[in-house]
């Protein structure tokens, strides 16, 4: 082996070592900021106001977390954010696994109209029809209700387009020869077609909560009433709880956030991953 | 017979909740908004129809509105090229099937699953005057910076956030569609030795732009929708140096309780979504030619 060979070698190998090392700097700048928030939320008050911060915590203390337990009625507002994405993820599946499947499976007239509606409904965001939509449920007074934070969200315009992808992939055959089987469509929709797509209504409904449990916008113009106000709503009031800002309280009730989540992309990263590439590449 | 015509029936039924619920909570709305935005309405009086008024104050008479628009404007463009800059940068480093590749993706893509309320509070955090990044600063014997309380910085913050939170997700998305570019051609030219900036600029760019474009107009329309760091980091301040487009709809909303002149500027919104939604079609149509 010649000389200008092994040091082109060393050059390599120097190169590979600097490339990994780089990318886990990478990886560490998306991963740092949630460890910077566990860390503060275990610190006292004290320490979390020193500076340069300390690392990690030195005293370590459940203060923080006390504060918020104590401070906030923790499970009033846990059981309005299950109650509210619940109740979307039921009122999905019913208005649109239907709609997907005749998009499907049936021809007929309007369908094309019909679909761009949908896709057209995609396009339009929240923050363009909130004020409209306000003064709507403010006029049938049910600002104080779910119902705001629930009914906007009944027709899941991406759930209809990745079903509909889906139905469209089963093989026509197996709808004719239960349709010579004298099932009515109902029953082949429900019996037959339905069962096959169960991965992709798990998708659906796990993107739907997602979604839903990180709301922070809608349920803010939407409720006029605590009662009925999502977890992430408390959680951004937990300013106002101290006097002052306290950094470890603020922390621990966003952990309380965030932990959920980054547990269940612990658990389904790689088919979280791909559902949703798949709704950007759309 | 009947039973055929119960079939032909059958379709309408399934889509009929759809299509109902679009209606009333999509369509409708965007009709009612534009009737609004002639009013004076503020749910305590009456409302009073009083014609342009609300849209000649728009552009003329505040001159706030132009300000949140620029903001808007700036924040979209900075927004747009870094992460489609970066992220067919990072498309093209993480390419290769390697474990190191596939961890370094999945941590990208964490933020994209956590609520904007609640990365913007982590930042919020990082940027106070004691916080890690002044810390970092620090290290390198630099003088703090002000971030959030400053109005020369302070968009910089919500455009920093914006982009951390959603880089990993545009970098997979386009690493998904180098994927899809034949392999012999990206073999062809490692067989050359071509090197990454070659590859990039003679391989990809060409191959990528319908994708690209589509993405510019995904991108773009996302970020007009800017609200939540916004409103949790900064409330448009200091001064209106981070008033965006939605956050002021809201505000005289919500705080002013000025509805129809809020409908005007939700109407001027509206307009820029239709426009991006006709490009966002056409980019989809070429896309599919494309490939």
């Amino acid at each position: 082996m010649s000389n200008p060979n092994m040091i082109r070698k060393a050059g390599q190998m120097t190169g590979r070592a600097a490339g990994i090392a780089l990318k886990l700097f990478l990886a560490l700048i998306f991963i740092f900021p949630f460890y910077w928030m566990i860390s503060t939320s275990f610190k006292t008050y004290a320490e979390s106001e020193q500076f340069p911060p300390s690392l990690y915590p030195h005293t370590w203390t459940l203060e923080g977390y006390q504060t918020v337990f104590e401070g906030l009625e923790l499970g009033m507002y846990l059981r309005n954010s299950l109650i509210v994405i619940v109740a979307i993820i039921i009122l999905q599946m019913a208005v649109s696994v239907p709609a997907a499947y005749a998009y499907a499976v049936y021809e007929f007239k309007g369908a094309g109209i019909l679909f761009a509606m949908v896709l057209v409904a995609f396009m339009i965001p929240s923050q363009v029809t909130f004020i409209a939509t306000y003064i709507m449920f403010s006029k049938m007074k049910l600002l104080k209700t779910f119902w705001p934070q629930i009914l906007p969200f009944g027709a899941n315009a991406f759930g209809i387009f990745m079903m509909r992808q889906h139905f469209k992939q089963i093989p026509a055959e197996l709808i004719e020869s239960a349709r010579l089987d004298q099932a009515g469509e109902f029953n082949i929709m429900i019996h037959i077609m339905l069962p096959t797509a169960k991965s992709t209504v798990v998708t659906t409904c796990l993107l739907s909560f997602i979604s839903h449990w990180n709301a922070y916008f809608w349920p803010l113009v939407m409720t006029n009433s605590e009662e009925v106000r999502p977890l992430t709503i408390a959680i951004s009031k937990l300013k106002d709880l101290d006097l002052g800002v306290v950094w470890p309280t603020i922390m621990a009730g966003n952990a309380l956030l965030v932990v959920p989540m980054l547990l269940l992309f612990l658990a389904a990263s790689r088919k979280i991953i791909q559902s949703m590439a798949y709704r950007g590449m759309k | 017979m009947k039973e055929n015509t119960k079939r032909k029936l059958f379709p309408y039924l399934l889509i009929l909740p759809s299509a109902l619920f679009l209606l009333v909570f999509t369509m409708y709305p965007c009709i009612y908004l534009v009737r609004l935005s002639f009013y004076e309405y503020n749910l305590l009086k009456p409302p009073k129809w009083i014609g342009w008024k609300n849209y000649v104050d728009l552009f003329t008479r505040n001159v706030d509105f132009v300000v949140a628009l620029k903001n808007t404007a700036i924040y979209t463009a900075a927004i747009v090229t870094i992460l489609i800059l970066f992220g067919l940068i990072l498309a093209v480093c993480l390419q290769r099937e390697s474990r190191i590749n596939s961890f370094v993706q999945r941590a990208m893509f964490i933020p994209h699953i956590v609520g904007m309320l609640s990365v913007a509070m982590i930042f919020q955090w990082m940027f106070n005057e004691k916080g890690l990044f002044n810390a970092v600063l620090a290290i390198f014997r630099l003088p703090g910076l002000k971030w959030l309380n400053s109005s020369d910085t302070a968009l910089i913050c919500i455009i920093i956030v914006a982009v951390w939170k959603s880089i990993g997700y545009y970098a997979l998305i386009l690493l998904s569609s180098l994927k899809a570019i034949p392999a012999e051609i990206n073999e062809a030219a490692l067989l050359d030795d071509a090197g990454p900036v070659n590859r990039f600029f003679h391989i990809f760019m060409p191959m990528l732009s319908p994708q690209i474009f589509f993405l510019l107009v995904t991108i773009t329309i996302n970020s007009f929708k800017v609200f939540e760091s916004v409103r949790q980091m900064t409330k448009g301040g200091p001064g209106n140096s981070t008033n965006v487009l939605v956050y002021y709809i809201y505000n005289y909303a919500f705080n002013y309780n000025k509805y129809g002149y809020a409908a005007a500027a939700g109407v001027v919104l509206l307009l820029i979504m239709i426009v991006m939604t006709i490009l966002y079609f056409k980019a989809m149509g070429k896309r599919v030619h494309y490939q």
